[in-house]
């Protein structure tokens, strides 16, 4: 609604090229004062460089900026919060060993003295309703709670201009609901706020304005409220794609069961698991959802082995195997493929070979007495990069040199191809790309099919709902209870993510 | 503007070609050192690289001390490159080279003066188990308590050059070296004598088990899922722990193994080319050892060729020594910088530069 | 054994002495940790601090001006370890051996001609009528310079740390490079300057060896100082001041070893002569069992800005 006010930031042409790409490539967009715009695409569009020119952390090679009539080209962060212009990040901007404030006064030019902050930190999150304490440590706090310190870090400048990088993958549809009432009550003030996501409804719910941007390029211009959601996705993927194809699945014995599974937590940051329970039958997809940092990479560590459970917690058909190591519990069925593909899932330095030998070198006898078979484990790697479609020109190149979506293919179907009984992935399309994740949803889902259990941790809602049969929600370490998935609704769903248990039973809390 | 942009995958021909770049560019700065220091930078490079090998009058001499002096670091560097692969860091080889010569003569003395010929493999046996049991006290406090390897093995260094000050005094002090410290010569007494099996070539029997080292490490790491795994522990921790890799025995095995070949270097050297355990045993091959590993890219392979090479500034830092009057502590340095340059150079493998940060408007 | 010759005034003193050139280089050590760089150099920076200061001194006759060269002698060689790690990228451990290889032969060829000298001695601080005071004067107060400069820079830091908006840079490049690039401050140059900083005042800890505490210069007179600098600051937790209680321990077993061996005590010489290296292995451990909480986040780890 360019009537609203007049233009804040005006973006004329704005290209920046890294080799092989052009990662923004003529760029226009206007923002007006008061005007919550949208700006869309897949991963690897260009929204993270179109906005990190615009912060100043990356420096355009063509095209100008203007920013209230006046020519805008920060050449530092430093010179982008001078302007007013404020950055909520996606990842990466908290200091975890550091308390509230001192995060705070980090993304603040001139820090007033400690106290003075303090009393600001407490007037901004009153008025804005994000209750904040200064003192606490930014390690111990949740996901939400740390999006909170972003937020007031950005508003204690008092910007004209808000950058907001998918604010709400980290919250729960009750959270994300207060995070738009603060939104809109910043915007009634005249702050302009360019809100990244590739949520759409949210999108139509919030936004005045919407640019979709597709390899770099604006390719549409949708009014939010009046564009079905379809139409926008549609113009972000550059054409219709298929919905997963559900088959009919029977469901059999018990394969994977948690038994009151407790672990405390791994580190100073982590989360405790406490009595999570689940029983999990062939052919059944069983989708997992909650708030980043609640206890889904903890349990993904506990299900595959890479920490051992307590007797009596782990049960793959029926045998306890919680004492067992990550490769005995793979050998005797039970995969795996955790969120971090870089490092956790895959070593990014080595061959897909080497990465094919990581998990199936007993399943696949690859390295028969010891002795590695390298032929064996290359003929594996050139099956799996065959069978799930990855892009890569041979099992040869490095992991790193794969696009998100080509390694989570490769991570995916090297777990797939070891036939297992059980598999348990988290955020299995996480920054990946639509065809890809559409390609991994239904590799999971025909999986299941053939009689496997499946556990699906992930943070986007919507998949949940596609692929899973039931459904349950971390919070602070605890499961829900389970149900299927065609009992619930989204605010149903909200309550689970938050800890609101239906089976009101006291937790006697730690 | 310089901009260093990460390469979708690591540089082979960069990975083979830092070392050759960084000897080549030492050549330069040493030769740019020795000017300061008044010798002729050509003279001084030759000196050092080339006569060792080749002068008619030295080379007769100094030929077979290149297999002498490689023997030792190529075992200590085998060992110590198999725990950097797994990013386990044993800087106390040094150490374990101590001990493993102590123990080992310790245990060969103790049957002074019989001559059966089971004393020297005994011996061989002793310092092996000397040098593993000083590695794994690093090793074992890591796994059990977390506590800093590198700091740790370090420090161990320093114990074992008092306990060498302590056995070469004390312990195994010759009972008829006339008061003297020092132990018994171990190369003149027939039982446990490491001689130059073929005249003229320097090898003995810690060049042999170097070289049977060399194939045997190059077979585990590049066949054998345990150097899978090694590899695995040191480029992507939780990638190992995901495969399956078990870090506490990794670390021990790695430590382990290190000290045991360590320890086994400097029995050879003292039953050898040393002869006795003196206070002034202990030479720096274990520190040495540590740029050979860098320098041979970890690998094998080219740790027998690092070592060689290295063992040739030595061999001709003494020439240069004798023939220019260049002070001894220059090869020291020589060496430093020869790493320096090869870290350097290394960035090239992951990363290429860019100059100019437009390409096109 | 005669442990009564043991002067409670003197060994209050000599612990002193021999505590600060640890204390200066573990201080050096911690701001540049806690910027997120592991520089394990500083035995090298250190010996080529006590020679350079040593050489300066002998040839100038002031040792204010040989603390001063060692003071840029260390940052000079940690500016070699700062250009490697920042900008080539290299790995910190292999660096930071490959600077004390490089240290120990550097001061071994520069020192040569300096060995069997004499160096002039460093005056002491007149504080006049303090160090009259009964025992605590000869204990506390007749030191030269440096021993309370290197107090001083510990107080420094510790404000620095604390208090002061630098600081909380520092603190915040060293527990992630990441979030404070994307913040837009300038990592590599904050880690530069620790560096420096660090290299400075290990070239100082090692001039005060070779001015000082020996005082005199021979090779690989620094016998390990500088790891267990390092150790101090794994001890510490990463605070400033735990350093100073660190180091004055380590000054305490060193002098209490020396004095034993010099009482002729009944204990191994070897055992008192490795006690130092023994007990800091033996604090490695207790901290290390107790769980090491503190460590800067991104202590070690490389920054590309790809970006």
């Amino acid at each position: 609604m360019t009537r609203a006010g007049q233009s804040v930031l005006s973006l004329e042409g704005l290209t920046k090229i890294y080799p092989g790409v052009r990662a923004c490539d003529d760029v226009s967009l206007e923002i007006a004062a008061g005007e919550v715009h949208a700006l869309l695409g897949e991963n690897g569009a260009g929204k993270t460089t179109l906005v990190k020119m615009i912060y100043g952390l990356v420096q355009p090679d063509a095209g100008r900026m203007t920013l209230r009539g006046a020519p805008y080209a920060p050449p530092e962060p430093r010179a982008a919060r001078a302007a007013g212009v404020a950055m909520v990040f996606q990842h990466f901007s908290l200091f975890d060993a550091l308390a509230v404030a001192e995060n705070i006064a980090l993304g603040m030019e001139t820090s007033p003295p400690p106290r003075a902050l303090a009393q600001r930190i407490a007037e901004v999150s009153q008025l804005y309703g994000l209750p904040l304490d200064p003192a606490r440590t930014v390690g111990t706090l949740s996901a939400g709670e740390r999006q909170r310190v972003e937020i007031v870090r950005c508003l204690l400048q008092e910007p004209r201009l808000l950058i907001m990088d998918e604010p709400t993958s980290v919250l729960t549809p009750q959270e994300t609901e207060i995070l738009f009432e603060t939104l809109r009550k910043l915007a009634a003030e005249g702050t302009s706020i360019l809100y990244i996501s590739h949520k759409l409804e949210e999108i139509r719910a919030l936004c005045d304005r919407a640019t979709i941007l597709r390899r770099g390029r604006v390719v549409a211009r949708p009014d939010p409220r009046q564009s079905t959601a379809r139409e926008m996705a549609e113009a972000m993927v550059g054409g219709a794609f298929d919905a997963t194809a559900r088959a009919r699945r029977d469901t059999g014995e018990v394969a994977l069961e948690a038994r009151g599974l407790s672990l405390p937590a791994p580190g100073d940051f982590g989360t405790a698991l406490r009595d999570v329970s689940f029983a999990l039958r062939q052919g059944e997809v069983l989708g997992i959802g909650g708030v980043a940092g609640n206890g889904q990479e903890e349990l993904l560590a506990a299900l595959s082995g890479e920490r051992r459970a307590p007797r009596g917690a782990v049960f793959l058909q029926g045998r306890d195997v919680g004492a067992l190591g990550p490769a005995q519990r793979r050998a005797l069925g039970l995969a795996s493929a955790p969120e971090e593909r870089l490092g956790h899932a895959a070593v990014p330095e080595m061959s897909l070979t080497r990465n094919a030998l990581l998990t199936a070198a007993a399943t696949r006898g690859l390295a028969p007495r010891g002795m590695i078979d390298w032929g064996a484990a290359r003929r594996f790697a050139e099956e799996v990069i065959a069978r799930f479609d990855v892009r890569t020109p041979g099992p040869e190149v490095a992991a790193r040199a794969l696009s998100g979506g080509n390694l989570q293919k490769f991570v995916i179907g090297r777990e797939l191809l070891q036939t297992p009984v059980a598999l348990v992935v988290n955020q299995p399309t996480w920054g990946v790309d639509a065809a890809a994740a559409a390609t991994i949803r239904q590799a999971l889902m025909d999986m299941a099919a053939r009689g496997a259990a499946v556990i699906v941790i992930s943070q986007d809602l919507d998949e949940l709902m596609e692929i899973s049969d039931r459904f349950g929600a971390l919070n602070a370490g605890r499961l829900s209870a389970v149900h299927p998935v065609g009992e619930l609704d989204r605010e149903r769903i909200g309550l689970m993510m938050g800890g609101a248990h239906d089976m009101e039973v006291a937790h006697v809390a730690q | 503007m310089i901009a260093l942009e990460k390469r979708p995958q690591p540089s082979r021909g960069w990975t083979a070609g830092a070392p050759v770049i960084a000897v080549a560019l030492t050549m330069l700065a040493g030769g740019a050192l020795f000017a300061a220091l008044g010798a002729d930078p050509l003279e001084a490079i030759r000196v050092i690289f080339w006569d060792p090998l080749f002068h008619p009058q030295f080379a007769a001499y100094s030929r077979p001390q290149l297999l002498v002096k490689a023997g030792p670091l190529i075992l200590i560097a085998i060992g110590l490159a198999i725990g950097f692969r797994a990013g386990v860091w044993n800087i106390g080889a040094e150490g374990q080279y101590i001990i493993g010569a102590i123990c080992g003569a310790g245990a060969a003395l103790a049957f002074y003066p019989s001559a059966s010929p089971l004393i020297f493999p005994l011996a061989v046996l002793a310092g092996a188990a000397g040098g593993f049991a000083w590695g794994m006290i690093p090793a074992l406090l890591r796994v059990r308590f977390g506590t800093n390897e590198i700091l740790v093995s370090l420090m161990l260094v320093y114990v074992a050059e008092a306990v060498l000050a302590s056995a070469s005094s004390g312990l195994l002090k010759n009972p008829e070296g006339m008061g003297f410290p020092g132990s018994r010569n171990l190369a003149q007494w027939e039982a446990t004598a490491n001689p130059e099996l073929v005249a003229g070539t320097g090898m003995h029997w810690g060049v042999v088990a170097a070289f049977a080292a060399v194939i045997a490490a190059q077979v585990l790491m590049a066949r054998h899922i345990l150097g899978f795994q090694i590899q695995l522990m040191g480029a992507a921790p939780r990638a190992a722990r995901f495969s399956g890799v078990n870090a506490a025995r990794i670390t021990l095995v790695s430590l382990g193994l290190a000290g045991a070949l360590a320890g086994m270097a400097g029995l050879f050297e003292v039953t050898g080319p040393a002869g006795q355990i003196t206070i002034d045993f202990g030479s720096g091959y274990g520190f040495t050892a540590i740029i050979v590993a860098f320098l041979g890219r970890l690998n094998p392979i080219g740790i027998l060729a690092a070592g060689l090479l290295m063992a040739l500034t030595y061999i001709g830092g003494e020439l240069a020594q004798l023939m220019l009057g260049l002070p001894a502590a220059a090869i020291q340095l020589f060496q430093g910088m020869l790493l320096f340059f090869l870290l350097a150079a290394d960035v090239f493998a992951n990363y290429r530069i860019r100059i100019g940060r437009r390409e096109v408007g | 054994m005669d442990l009564g010759a043991i002067q409670p005034a003197v060994f209050t003193a000599a612990i002193i002495v021999s505590a600060t050139p640890i204390l200066l280089a573990a201080i050096g050590e911690l701001v540049a940790e806690r910027s997120g760089v592991l520089n394990l150099g500083v035995e090298g920076m250190m010996i080529t601090g006590a020679v350079m200061g040593f050489a300066v001194a002998v040839t100038s006759g002031n040792p204010a001006l040989g603390f001063l060269a060692a003071a840029a002698a260390g940052a000079g060689l940690s500016l070699a370890f700062g250009v490697l790690t920042q900008f080539f990228l290299a790995n910190h451990v292999a660096t930071g051996l490959a600077l004390t290889l490089a240290g120990l032969g550097l001061s071994a060829l520069i020192g040569k001609p300096f060995e069997g000298m004499k160096a002039p001695p460093t005056p002491r601080l007149d504080l006049g009528p303090l160090s009259e005071i009964p025992y605590l004067g000869r204990a506390l107060f007749a030191h030269d310079p440096i021993v309370y400069l290197s107090l001083a820079i510990v107080a420094a830091v510790w404000v620095f740390l604390r208090l002061t908006r630098g600081g909380l840079v520092l603190r915040a490049v060293g527990e992630s490079a990441e979030a404070a690039h994307a913040l837009g401050y300038k990592v590599v140059r904050v880690r530069l300057l620790a560096i420096l900083f660090g290299g400075a005042c290990a070239g100082l800890g090692g001039a005060y060896l070779s001015l000082v505490r020996v005082p005199q210069w021979t090779e690989g007179m620094t016998a390990g100082a500088g790891w267990i600098a390092l150790a101090i600051v794994v001890f510490a937790s990463w605070r400033a001041g735990r350093i100073l209680i660190g180091a004055y321990l380590f000054g305490g077993v060193s002098v209490l070893q020396l004095n034993l061996q010099a009482a002729g005590a009944d204990v191994p010489v070897a055992l008192l002569s490795a006690s130092p290296y023994l007990v800091t292995i033996l604090v490695l451990v207790l901290i290390s069992a107790r769980g090491t909480h503190g460590a800067p986040a991104a202590l070690g780890r490389i920054f590309h800005a790809s970006n």
